[in-house]
């Protein structure tokens, strides 16, 4: 893709807080509830003669 | 030949796609239950993706429906960012020219849904273009332009003064609007 214009500085800076704003919500540990649930699903899909 | 199940590739994308829950909702409560019901409605819809194009767009795409009709339906409880943190923004940032990830986290939440979903995706998720433009639903046009306007309102509210003008993107924006509606 064409390489757009050169970003500011402070675009630059804005660019960064984004990555670091969301890879720290990225590495927060995943709450036991959604392991759960995929347990929940995988075991509840066996049922219905899914197969597997 | 083992066939890999794509509900196990589910897992894989959980942390991203709440932390995409989290910052677009601003609150982990509210985006733990709308990641949970995205799972939920995935698995029973498993048969509609196809395996091997690209689950975490899928995904996001579930997710983000989910936000926006819960959005409608509840004309947003959630407490006005703008009030609670205002006297934090007034102070200019950086003594030291850097810029406080809290700051910036504060100014993020200001922006409109849509332009922080639009940075969500291409500026922090790494999401191209089009595959931002595929999960919204939209032209890639209208996601450049989001995510600028997301830039320029974050250049405002973070009190970054900027050499070169953003206006400079306007017309590459505009040029991708007309041309690239047809595009997906």
């Amino acid at each position: 893709m064409a390489s757009e214009q050169k970003p500011s500085k402070s675009q630059e800076l804005i660019e960064q807080n984004l990555k670091r704003v969301f890879q720290e919500s990225v590495d927060e540990e995943l709450p036991d509830r959604f392991k759960d649930l995929l347990a929940r699903l995988k075991s509840s899909e066996g049922q219905d003669g899914t197969p597997k | 030949m083992t066939q890999l199940d794509p509900r196990d590739e589910l897992i894989e994308h959980l942390p991203t796609l709440r932390a995409f829950a989290m910052n677009l909702t601003r609150d982990a409560s509210t985006a733990d239950d709308m990641v949970q019901d995205a799972i939920e409605k995935a698995w029973r819809n498993f048969d509609k993706y196809t395996p091997g194009t690209n689950m975490r767009a899928w995904l996001f795409t579930i997710l983000r429906n989910t936000y926006y009709s819960s959005r409608r339906k509840t004309k947003r409880e959630v407490a006005d960012p703008e009030g609670v943190f205002a006297d934090k923004m007034s102070e200019k940032p950086a003594h030291d020219g850097r810029l406080q990830l809290d700051e910036f986290r504060v100014a993020f939440a200001q922006l409109p849904d849509e332009q922080r979903e639009a940075l969500l995706l291409v500026g922090a998720s790494g999401f191209s273009y089009e595959e931002a433009a595929e999960t919204c639903g939209v032209a890639i046009g209208t996601i450049k332009s989001r995510a600028n306007r997301g830039r320029k309102r974050l250049t405002e509210l973070l009190h970054l003064s900027d050499d070169d003008p953003l206006e400079m993107t306007d017309p590459s924006t505009m040029a991708v609007v007309v041309n690239g509606s047809g595009a997906f």
